[in-house]
């Protein structure tokens, strides 16, 4: 049977049905919004966003059934995720529209072919796939995105976080803060390293003050950085340890004799200051 | 390539300029060896700042030469290494123990001139 | 980026074709986008590897190439030797162990700084050692 040529293909059953949505394209948008605010899926859009958002969802839509390319379908998506997103659109809004949206369009295929049950299966079979797909596109699309987000949020923090800084000239702070796990501890100690050739660093002080705990790999790495500072010829000092991670350092075996520690970070700058042969007077005038 | 020596003041310097094979190691160690004496030099700097790789048989060497050259009255400063070796290295398991290290010439200087005056005479 | 096929094959004769080796390797890695604190731990690995098999079995050949697994790629780095081998890999895999002299920390420090690392060896029949490490 050579395809698209007898009636009741399913290029013809297509045909028919984007035929269908396109004559029909007022009567089901009016439907879509009267659920859509129904469920409260509208709230914060004005008329104009409404209006507009349907009609690219619903002629992408038809437009996928039309051609069978998702392509459009993918580049609206894309296009919703980091909008809506950067909008404060809700993924219950973007997602919850489009499963609205396909109600619609299945009621709508009942009511065109509901005499015929064996057209309508065929109606069926065309559209359920495309809508399944979009579906499927517009939410990998959102998770895509929000986890795009999340991993950027995450490298501002780390960021943020390990901060190098110069308090006097060959003096370098490093304060840390919150947790560590091994990928910090490796960035941590490459920033470090490379602060320390760049500014011809003699001593750093590293202030664990903001680190809550501890485990051993942790440990490690601290140590290694000291190991590795001292190679490129400078002195480290460990400042703000924790009861509670001193303990833990202990329990756990670390070799805590290579640590030059001292309680506090003043009491840290004062050794570095030693160390360089500063000695800070007070201007008693 | 032979590594180049410098004598400045009462110390050698030796500024490793790409990278070695064992034998040049080995010449480095022999050569420094015999130059202190002949210059009665009391310490002496090696530059490894050009140096992308240091494996275990360079650290090794680099551990003799200081302990050989404090057997002959020098005490060895390592200076300029850079960050990426340092980390190569302590994630190995190598170290430099008992060996002074310097940030760079100068700082590698000051060390030796600092030791000079707080110790008793030669170090 | 380089082909997947990129691989070359070199012959080490002498503890002159230790830096070569590690030339190549790091320039391969690098290509293949690497970080450099991770160039310089490849190119240790290398050093280490090869210098094992001029000090023990005098000669040998290194093979580099690009491997994937899965969405991973990275550098795959296989030495060979037809050496008299190690009696004992496990005794010489033990940090601090050399059957030669001082530090012996080459093979193990080698493993631990690459993802993969398999070492073979009988007495009397080579060595072969596979050591990989995937870009993160």
């Amino acid at each position: 049977m050579a395809r698209g040529t007898t009636s009741g293909t399913p290029n013809n059953i297509t045909k028919e049905l984007v035929a269908n949505f396109k004559r029909e394209r007022d009567r089901l948008r009016q439907q879509w919004v009267a659920q859509m605010t129904a469920n409260n899926l509208l709230a914060g859009l004005t008329q104009e966003e409404i209006e507009s958002e349907f009609a690219t969802i619903y002629d992408t839509c038809v437009g996928c059934l039309e051609t069978g390319s998702y392509e459009g379908a993918e580049k609206y998506a894309l296009r919703m995720a980091e909008r809506g997103v950067l909008r404060g659109m809700t993924t219950e809004q973007i997602i919850g529209g489009l499963l609205v949206l396909r109600d619609v369009y299945g009621r709508a295929l009942f009511s065109w072919f509901q005499k015929d049950m064996a057209k309508l299966n065929k109606a069926l079979d065309a559209y359920e796939p495309m809508a399944n797909r979009i579906l499927a596109i517009v939410s990998m699309a959102f998770i895509k995105e929000r986890e795009q987000v999340v991993r950027q949020q995450q490298e501002a923090i780390r960021e943020l976080s390990t901060p190098v800084l110069q308090v006097r000239d060959r003096m370098l702070i490093l304060p840390i803060i919150g947790m560590i796990d091994s990928m910090r501890a490796r960035q941590l100690m490459e920033q470090l390293l490379v602060s320390i050739r760049d500014n011809r660093a003699k001593v750093v002080i590293l202030d664990v003050t903001g680190v809550p705990a501890v485990d051993s790999r942790v440990a490690n790495h601290i140590l290694q950085t000291v190991d590795a500072a001292r190679l490129m010829g400078a002195a480290t000092i460990v400042t703000g340890m924790s009861p509670e991670v001193a303990q833990a350092l202990v329990a756990i075996g670390v070799d805590v004799v290579r640590f030059n520690t001292v309680g506090n970070l003043q009491g840290g700058i004062e050794e570095a200051d030693r160390i360089l042969g500063y000695k800070v007077i007070a201007n008693l005038e | 390539m032979r590594v180049p020596i410098l004598k400045q003041e009462n110390f050698l310097i030796a500024s490793v300029q790409s990278a070695l094979s064992d034998v040049e190691w080995e010449r480095l160690r022999d050569d420094l060896a015999d130059q202190v004496g002949r210059h009665r030099s009391y310490g002496v700097i090696v530059d490894i700042s050009a140096l992308d790789v240091l494996d275990s048989f360079a650290t090794r060497t680099l551990r003799s030469i200081a302990y050989i050259l404090s057997l002959r009255g020098a005490k060895t400063v390592v200076v300029g290494m850079q960050p990426d070796v340092a980390y190569s290295m302590v994630r190995l398991g190598l170290s430099l123990e008992h060996i002074e290290t310097g940030l760079d010439l100068e700082d590698g200087l000051m060390i030796l001139r600092e030791s000079l005056k707080g110790g008793a005479g030669p170090v | 980026m380089p082909a997947l096929s990129e691989e070359r094959r070199l012959p080490i004769d002498s503890e002159g074709d230790i830096i070569t080796a590690r030339q190549i390797g790091r320039e391969m890695a690098s290509r293949l986008g690497f970080s450099m604190s991770d160039l310089t731990l490849i190119a240790t690995a290398i050093s280490e590897v090869t210098r094992n098999i001029v000090d023990h079995a005098g000669r040998g050949e290194i093979d580099l190439r690009v491997c994937e697994n899965g969405k991973l790629q990275g550098i795959c780095i296989a030495a060979h030797d037809d050496g008299p081998g190690i009696e004992d890999v496990e005794l010489a895999m033990q940090d601090g162990y050399s059957s030669r002299d001082g530090l012996g920390l080459g093979l193990p420090g080698s493993r631990r700084i690459m993802d993969e690392f398999v070492i073979e060896s009988e007495r009397g029949k080579g060595t072969n050692i596979v050591m990989k490490k995937w870009k993160p």
